[in-house]
C-alpha cells in the first residue's frame, strides 16, 4: 500500500466503470465506431486506448483500429531534462479522414496534448481529434480540453497524480493521489 | 551524452548499455524516417555543421538528412580547399567554425585522432564521422543496428570483418561495437593488412579467409583501394579479387542466414561480387537507411538535453 | 670569484670518491677537494649539507636550433635550459638552417653560446652537405672550427658508402660519426612505434627493424673498415643486444639512450599525445627493460638528452603532421635519478653515463671532480620533489610528454668555469 501522504482517488472498480462509460460516450457522440482509430499516448495512454476499444468491440462487435502515438520528438521541454528515450508509435491506420479519439491518463497543464496534436498531424490528416482522458486533475497552461472525463478530480499543483494499471506490471488498477515519494 | 561524454569519437570507452541506448533511440528514429512526413520538431533551433576534410558524398548526405529530419540546420562546410590555406591550423579552422555557435561539429578527417584533439578544445559537441585510420562510429553503430534489427540480438554471433584492416576506421569501430555486444569478432585479409597487436582490441586474426567465412555468421567487406602506398602491400586488384573477393562460392561456407555487409562504396568485381552485393543475403542498402536513423538517434543525444543519463 | 661548496656529498664519478666534502673553486678550475678546506677569503660560500655535488653533466645530444629556427630555439635559451638541468656541456647538432656543413656556421653557433656564457657548447658538424646524404662535409674544416664530432641526425646516412667514407674521413681530424640509424624504406611514413598501440589508434607504425637495420650495416662496415661510430638515441632491445655483440667482438661502438627511453613506452601516445611523438619512437615496455638491461651492464655508456625543441604550433596539430621530438634538457636529471630510485642502476654508474664517459668518449674536458680539473660542478638536492611545468621551462621547447608528472631531484646550483650560472632561487646568475 501506499504511504500516509498518499490516497487513492479510484479503485479498479471506478476506473472500470469509468473507462466503459468513455467507451460508450465516443460511440455515442460519432453515432458508432465507422471511421474511429483510438490512439494512446504512452505511457500509459495505448493500455486505456485497448480497454476502450475491447469495450466498444462487445457492445458493436466490430474491432476499432488502435494505437499509440509516442510524443518525445514534439515535447517542448526536452532541453530542460535528460534527453528521454523514445516510445513506440505505431498506427496501423491512416489517419487521413478519420476521426481519432486521443487517449490518455491524466490531463494536467495540456502541453503532452499539445505536443500529441503536434505528432498527429506528421501522420496524416484526421477529419476530427478528440480527446479522452481518465482523469482530468485542472490547472491548463493552454487552451485544451477533454471531450471524454473519467473523473474530475480537484488538485493542487505540488501534488501527484499516478494511475497504476495491471497491464504494466502494477499489482491493482487505482489512481492515487499525493506528494512525496512513494512507499 | 552518449556515455559519460557529450562528444561520440569512438566506440572504445563506450559499455553494451552505452552503446544499446543509442540503438534503442534509433528505432524510433526509423519509424520517423519511414512516415510520409519524415520530419519531426525536436532539434528545431541547433545548428549541425558538417565540416568534411576529406570528400565523402554518403556520410555526409546521411548526416544532412538526419539533422534535418529532426528540424536542425544543417550546414555543409567542405574544408578541402580552404583547410589548407597556409598558416591556418585545424584548431583555427574549426575555431572559426565555433565562433558561429554551432551546437555539434561533425568532422571527417583524413588524420588519425584528428577529432580527439578538436575535441577537448571545443565547447560544442564533437561527431567523428572518420578520423584516418582510426574510427568511424556512426558506421560501427550502424552496423551493429543493423544485425541487431535483422538477429534480434548480437551475444554469440560470429563477426567476420575481411580486408584492409590496417587502414580501416570501420573494422576498427565494428571490432570494438560487436566484441562489447558479445560478437566474435574475426578479422580477415592479405597478411600485409593486418595490424600487428589486432587481438589487444579483441578481435581474432582467421587463420585463413575461407576460416574466416566458415560459420559466419556476419561478413563485413572493407572497400579496397589502391593508393599511392599500397603496392607494398597487394599485387593489384584483379589477384585480390580472386583470393580475397567474397564471391558466391565462399558465401557458402558461411551459415545460409549471413549478412553480408559493406559500409560502401562498393567495388564491384573486388572485395565483393555483384552477384552478392545483389543477393538475397545482402544488407548493403538497409545499412544505408539505418545510417540516417541511427545518426538522428546520434545527433538527439548529443544535441542538447541535460547532461544527466535518462533512463 | 672564488666559490667554496661546503659539506656536500661529493660524488665523483671518474675516481669512484663518494664522500661528504668540501670543494673549492677557483680561477676557472677546481682548487681542492677535500675534508675542512679551511676558508680561503673572499670566497662565495655555498651551503650543501644533504646535497649531491657531483661534476657538471655532458649532453652528447641536443638541438639548439640556431641559426634558423630561432623561434624554437636558441644558442642562448638553449644553455640557460642546460644550466638549470644541470647540464654544462652541450653538443648540439647540425640540423640547423643552414645546416652546420661548414666552418661559419660553427663559428657562429660558437659566438652565440660565448655571448650566452652559460653552458659550454660543442658543435656537431654534419656528415654529408646539406644533410642530403650525398658527399662529404668538409669535416677538416669543421674540426679546425670547433667541431667535436659530425652527424646527420635527424637523417640517416642512407648510402652505405658514404657511411663508410665518413667514419674512415672523420677519424684523420679527431671526428667521430654519431649514427642517428634509421632505415628509412622501413620506417615508411611511420609516426609512432609499430605496436597494439599504433593498431589501436590507427597511426603508421615505426618497425623496430628501422633502427636496427641501419645499425647492422654501420657495424658490418666497422668490422670490415675499422673506425668507430656512437651510436644515438638507443630504443630496442634488440639494438641494445647488436650494440653489445659488437663490442664483445672488439669494435669501437658506444651508444647513448635518452631518458624517455627509459621512462616511457608506446602507451604514452594513448590520446594522440602529441607530445610523446618522438624519433626514434617510444617503443614496447619490453625495449624500455632491454635499454635498462643495456645501461646496467655497460653496453650503453651515455645518457643523453636528445633534447628537441619545437615550437607549439608545431605539435598542437594532427598527430600525423606534428613534429618528431621532446624537449629534455630541464627533465633528464630527475628522470635519471628516477631510474636510480627503481634501483635499477647505481647513483654512480648513473652520473658515469652524464660525465665521464660522455667527456671521454667525445674527447672534451670536465666530467670530473679533481684538483686542476674544468670547475663544472652542480649541487643537486636529490630529495625534493617536484612537478614538471613546462611553462616553467628556460628552453623555449614545452614539448614534453612528462607534462603534470611527479619527480625527485633538482639543480640547487650550477657553476660553469668556476662561475655560478644558476641557483634554484635566483634562476639564471650570469
Amino acid at each position: 500500500m501506499k504511504g500516509r501522504r498518499w490516497r487513492r482517488i479510484l479503485d479498479h472498480l471506478e476506473i472500470d466503470r469509468a473507462v466503459k462509460r468513455i467507451a460508450f460516450e465516443i460511440l455515442e457522440r460519432n453515432k458508432g465506431p465507422r471511421d474511429l482509430v483510438l490512439v494512446g499516448i504512452p505511457t500509459p495512454g495505448p493500455i486505456l486506448a485497448e480497454r476502450i476499444r475491447r469495450h466498444m468491440e462487445n457492445v458493436e462487435g466490430v474491432r476499432v483500429p488502435t494505437g499509440s502515438l509516442d510524443i518525445t520528438f514534439y515535447r517542448d521541454d526536452i532541453d530542460a531534462r535528460p534527453r528521454p528515450m523514445p516510445k513506440s508509435t505505431a498506427i496501423p491506420v491512416d489517419v487521413t479522414g478519420k476521426t481519432v479519439i486521443l487517449v490518455d491518463d491524466v490531463l494536467y497543464t495540456g502541453r503532452t496534448v499539445r505536443a500529441a496534436l503536434d505528432a498527429l498531424m506528421d501522420h496524416g490528416r484526421p477529419s476530427k481529434v478528440q480527446l479522452a482522458v481518465l482523469v482530468d486533475r485542472g490547472h491548463r497552461e493552454l487552451p485544451i480540453r477533454a471531450d471524454f472525463v473519467g473523473r474530475n478530480i480537484p488538485t493542487g499543483r505540488h501534488e501527484e497524480v499516478h494511475v497504476l494499471l495491471t497491464e504494466r506490471g502494477d499489482k491493482v488498477d487505482e489512481v492515487i493521489i499525493g506528494e512525496g515519494e512513494i512507499s | 551524452m552518449i556515455g559519460k561524454s557529450r562528444h561520440l569519437l569512438g566506440l572504445d570507452g563506450l559499455a553494451a548499455a552505452d552503446l544499446t541506448r543509442v540503438l534503442d533511440a534509433a528505432v524510433g528514429m526509423k519509424e520517423v524516417s519511414r512516415r510520409k512526413i519524415k520530419k519531426v520538431p525536436t532539434l528545431r533551433g541547433k545548428t549541425v555543421v558538417n565540416l568534411f576534410f576529406e570528400p565523402s558524398t554518403r556520410t555526409r548526405t546521411s548526416f544532412e538528412i538526419a539533422a534535418k529530419r529532426l528540424s536542425a540546420d544543417a550546414v555543409n562546410f567542405t574544408a578541402s580547399a580552404s583547410s589548407t590555406v597556409k598558416g591556418e591550423t585545424l584548431i583555427d579552422t574549426v575555431k572559426n567554425i565555433e565562433s558561429m555557435a554551432p551546437d555539434v561539429v561533425v568532422i571527417r578527417h583524413k588524420y588519425s585522432g584528428a577529432t580527439h584533439m578538436l575535441s577537448d578544445r571545443l565547447r560544442c559537441s564533437v561527431v567523428n564521422a572518420g578520423d584516418g585510420s582510426n574510427q568511424h562510429p556512426s558506421q560501427g553503430l550502424l552496423d551493429l543496428y543493423t544485425v541487431r534489427e535483422k538477429k534480434g540480438n548480437l551475444k554469440g554471433l560470429k563477426v567476420v570483418i575481411a580486408g584492409d584492416i590496417t587502414h580501416s576506421r570501420v573494422a576498427r569501430s565494428d571490432i570494438y561495437g560487436f566484441t562489447r555486444m558479445g560478437a566474435e569478432v574475426f578479422v580477415t585479409g592479405p597478411p600485409t593488412m593486418i595490424p600487428p597487436g589486432i587481438e589487444h582490441m579483441g578481435a581474432k586474426v582467421a587463420p585463413s579467409f575461407e576460416a574466416g567465412i566458415e560459420g559466419a555468421d556476419v561478413i563485413i567487406m572493407l572497400r579496397i583501394q589502391l593508393e599511392r602506398r599500397s603496392g607494398a602491400l597487394i599485387p593489384g586488384l584483379r589477384e585480390y579479387a580472386r583470393f580475397f573477393g567474397l564471391n558466391a562460392q565462399r558465401l557458402k561456407l558461411a551459415k545460409e542466414d549471413v549478412l553480408v555487409m559493406h559500409p560502401g562504396p562498393i567495388n564491384r568485381g573486388v572485395e565483393i561480387s555483384s552477384e552478392i552485393a545483389d543477393g538475397i543475403q545482402s544488407v548493403i542498402l538497409e545499412q544505408v537507411e539505418n545510417g540516417v536513423a541511427v545518426r538522428m538517434a546520434i545527433l538527439y543525444l548529443l544535441c542538447g538535453g541535460t547532461d544527466e543519463v535518462a533512463d | 670569484m672564488k666559490w667554496l661548496i661546503k659539506g656536500g656529498r661529493i660524488l665523483d664519478p671518474a675516481s669512484g670518491r663518494d664522500e661528504v666534502a668540501d670543494i673549492l673553486l677557483e680561477d676557472g678550475v677546481i682548487a681542492g677537494v677535500g675534508k675542512q678546506i679551511v676558508e680561503s677569503r673572499g670566497a662565495g660560500k655555498v651551503q650543501a649539507k644533504g646535497l649531491l655535488v657531483l661534476p657538471g653533466m655532458l649532453d652528447m645530444h641536443c638541438h639548439l636550433r640556431e641559426p634558423g629556427f630561432e623561434y624554437k630555439e636558441t644558442v642562448a635559451s638553449g644553455a640557460a635550459a642546460a644550466v638549470k638541468g644541470g647540464i654544462t656541456s652541450v653538443m648540439c647538432m647540425a640540423n640547423t638552417n643552414p645546416v652546420n656543413d661548414g666552418a661559419s656556421v660553427t663559428a657562429y653557433i660558437l659566438d652565440k653560446a660565448a655571448d650566452a656564457g652559460l653552458a659550454r657548447v660543442y658543435p656537431v658538424g654534419s656528415v654529408t652537405k646539406g644533410m642530403k646524404g650525398e658527399s662529404l662535409s668538409e669535416m677538416g674544416e669543421l674540426a679546425a672550427a670547433g667541431c667535436v664530432a659530425v652527424s646527420d641526425d635527424g637523417h640517416p646516412v642512407p648510402n652505405g658508402e658514404i657511411m663508410r667514407r665518413a667514419i674512415q674521413y672523420s677519424a684523420a681530424f679527431g671526428l667521430f660519426v654519431i649514427d642517428h640509424a634509421e632505415d628509412l624504406s622501413i620506417a615508411g611514413e611511420g609516426v609512432m612505434h609499430e605496436g597494439y598501440v599504433s593498431t589501436m589508434l590507427g597511426l603508421e607504425g615505426i618497425p623496430t627493424s628501422a633502427a636496427v637495420s641501419e645499425m647492422a650495416r654501420n657495424i658490418a662496415l666497422l668490422r670490415e673498415f675499422g673506425g668507430r661510430i656512437h651510436i644515438a638515441h638507443v630504443s630496442t632491445r634488440s639494438a641494445v643486444d647488436l650494440i653489445r655483440n659488437a663490442r664483445a667482438e672488439g669494435l669501437d661502438v658506444t651508444a647513448e639512450t635518452c631518458p624517455h627511453y627509459f621512462t616511457l613506452d608506446q602507451e604514452a601516445v594513448i590520446g594522440y599525445d602529441t607530445s610523446a611523438k618522438v624519433k626514434p619512437p617510444l617503443r614496447t615496455a619490453d625495449d624500455v627493460q632491454g635499454v635498462i638491461e643495456g645501461l646496467a651492464d655497460g653496453t650503453i655508456e651515455v645518457i643523453a638528452t636528445d633534447h628537441a625543441p619545437h615550437h607549439a604550433d608545431e605539435k598542437d596539430v594532427e598527430f600525423d603532421l606534428a613534429a618528431f621530438g621532446i624537449s629534455g634538457l630541464e627533465t633528464a636529471l630527475a628522470l635519471t635519478l628516477g631510474l636510480v630510485e627503481k634501483g635499477r642502476l647505481s647513483l654512480m654508474d648513473a652520473f658515469t653515463k652524464w660525465t665521464v664517459n660522455p667527456a671521454r668518449i667525445a674527447g672534451l674536458p670536465g666530467g670530473r671532480l679533481e684538483a686542476g680539473q674544468p670547475a663544472d660542478v652542480i649541487v643537486v638536492d636529490a630529495d625534493r620533489e617536484w612537478t614538471v611545468d613546462p611553462a616553467a621551462f628556460l628552453s623555449k621547447g614545452r614539448n614534453t610528454p612528462f607534462r603534470g608528472m611527479k619527480v625527485r631531484g633538482q639543480v640547487v646550483n650550477t657553476f660553469v668555469g668556476g662561475n655560478m650560472v644558476f641557483d634554484r632561487a635566483k634562476g639564471i646568475t650570469r
